[in-house]
């Protein structure tokens, strides 16, 4: 029994993390055309975790600054694994128990966190630059956030994962997306700033603070960092489609639904130029949370939540 | 050996790093950096394979020469799609490109950067200004060849070399990466002594660590 849930646990993470590495050749390729370039093959992000694992020699600064990339990946690795993947299936059904969405949010923050302590250690003037803004803005983003998913949590009666899931099934319409339309607009803007394109892309904003906090990591300590940002991608999509968009029963749907919801933020991102931190942080404490508080008031006046 | 003589053998192994003030020699390593040997052939194959297609590329402009990487980073000459990427940081960056002459304030951090670098690491030379010095051949404050002070795998000659000498350039280093021949990292800590008595040469102004870490 234990055996097989390892086995799940192994094939799970490894989809999420080759389907979430994947989706980033696709966006660095998109923005190419954007550019009017060709831009890399969608297979490039692998080729840069091979690489950057295969130098034969890393500087480290310190035990902190080994521990940063793990923590980081511990956070992608229980985002992603306390959420189901697929609505009642045994491999990618994870360790989802009663709950866990509260659990998924704190590890959202959990690697943040970590990253911000080994990042730290590094002793680079960006890095500590590049925590100061991601902090700000996580801080930011968690306000609509939280604020859709307490309007899901009392529309559903429920913090698991699973049972909103199967709460939406049956039918388009009992999506959140059309059962409390403002939750999920509130969310989608929250994820522009969870995925870190422009206009929010403060945090590792080339060409103003290059590449901010990992700036001095290099070797394995890079390439764990660039596995965990396939995994976590993956994850953070996967919540999304969970909460919002009525789950998926199969991989094919689960596959459809995430890339439509990760191009939302690229479009996004494609389209318009970064904000300065002041404003981005404002800009989410401003309408979005206004309208995750007027999603709530629908949920508990208009939405019958019975 | 008595214990005397084994701490002897050490300092001797360590660096003096005379350029810095006592107080600061705390401060910096002393370690001499030492030679990395390849993995097995199989492995390192697959890694070569790996290294010179995603080619990181330390985005300096240490001379005039880096007018030529905008075009090339851009929608015209596209370098992305070889699988070349700017990298703002010489931690993570693979390739070194040196953008023509090398003023003497410059080689200096082009040494910091290099020495900065994690291994293995590439050089290119751009321009005929790092090969001879070329049109600065008799200038007071450039260097004349490049490769007295660090190793360089691929010059590419011109003033200034097109955009398209550049490609072929990296399509060069590529080809040498693939067949391992890019040692240039092992190169640097075998003939340490000499490259440091080079650049010291030069360098009037040494207020630096003997090594980077």
């Amino acid at each position: 029994m234990t055996m097989t849930v390892a086995l799940y646990t192994v094939i799970s993470v490894t989809v999420a993390t080759v389907y979430g590495l994947t989706l980033g050749g696709i966006v660095r390729k998109l923005y190419a055309r954007v550019h009017g370039r060709f831009g890399p093959p969608v297979w490039q992000p692998f080729l840069d975790i091979i690489q950057t694992h295969g130098r034969r020699v890393s500087v480290s600064h310190g035990r902190m600054f080994y521990l940063g990339p793990v923590f980081r990946l511990a956070g992608g690795l229980g985002t992603y694994l306390f959420i189901p993947v697929i609505f009642g299936s045994a491999v990618f059904s994870n360790f989802s128990m009663s709950g866990d969405l509260l659990l998924v949010m704190y590890f959202i923050f959990f690697g943040q966190l970590g990253m911000a302590l080994g990042a730290g250690q590094g002793g680079h003037p960006y890095s500590p630059m590049g925590i100061a803004r991601g902090l700000s803005q996580m801080s930011a983003f968690e306000v609509p956030f939280s604020l859709a998913v307490i309007a899901v949590a009392i529309q559903y009666h429920s913090l698991n994962i699973t049972s909103i899931v199967a709460a939406q099934q049956g039918g388009f319409m009992n999506w959140t997306l059309f059962t409390n339309p403002l939750a999920v607009i509130a969310a989608m803007i929250s994820i522009l700033g969870m995925n870190m394109h422009a206009p929010f892309s403060i945090v590792m904003a080339p060409q103003e603070i290059p590449i901010g906090p990992p700036i001095e990591m290099n070797g394995s300590f890079l390439s764990i960092l660039q596995t965990n940002r396939g995994l976590f991608a993956a994850a953070k999509l996967v919540l999304f489609m969970n909460l919002f968009f009525g789950g998926a029963t199969n991989i094919i749907e689960m596959i459809v639904k995430t890339f439509f919801i990760y191009m939302f933020s690229v479009f996004v991102g494609a389209a318009y130029p970064r904000f300065r931190p002041e404003q981005s942080f404002r800009f989410f404490l401003k309408w979005p949370a206004l309208i995750g508080v007027l999603s709530i008031a629908y949920i508990v006046y208009l939405g019958g939540a019975s | 050996m008595n214990k005397k003589h084994i701490d002897d053998i050490e300092k001797q192994m360590k660096l003096a790093n005379e350029g810095l003030p006592e107080c600061e020699r705390c401060l910096f390593s002393d370690d001499r950096p030492s030679s990395v040997e390849a993995f097995n052939k199989y492995y390192e194959g697959f890694l070569n394979w790996a290294r010179s297609r995603s080619l990181w590329m330390l985005a300096f402009g240490t001379g005039c020469g880096a007018t030529e990487l905008r075009p090339l980073m851009t929608s015209r000459f596209d370098m992305a799609r070889f699988g070349i990427f700017p990298r703002p940081t010489p931690r993570q960056a693979s390739v070194f490109v040196v953008g023509g002459y090398a003023s003497i304030k410059t080689i200096k951090r082009i040494i910091r950067s290099y020495e900065q670098m994690q291994g293995p690491k590439y050089v290119i030379a751009l321009g005929s200004c790092t090969i001879n010095g070329g049109m600065y051949y008799d200038s007071y404050n450039t260097i004349n060849r490049l490769d007295y002070y660090i190793p360089v795998d691929v010059y590419i000659a011109g003033c200034m070399p097109r955009p398209e000498a550049l490609i072929a350039g990296f399509n060069r280093l590529k080809e040498k990466i693939r067949a391992g021949e890019c040692e240039g990292m092992n190169e640097y800590t075998e003939k340490f002594d000499w490259y440091k008595e080079n650049q010291k040469q030069i360098i009037k102004d040494w207020n630096m660590p003997d090594y980077n870490w």
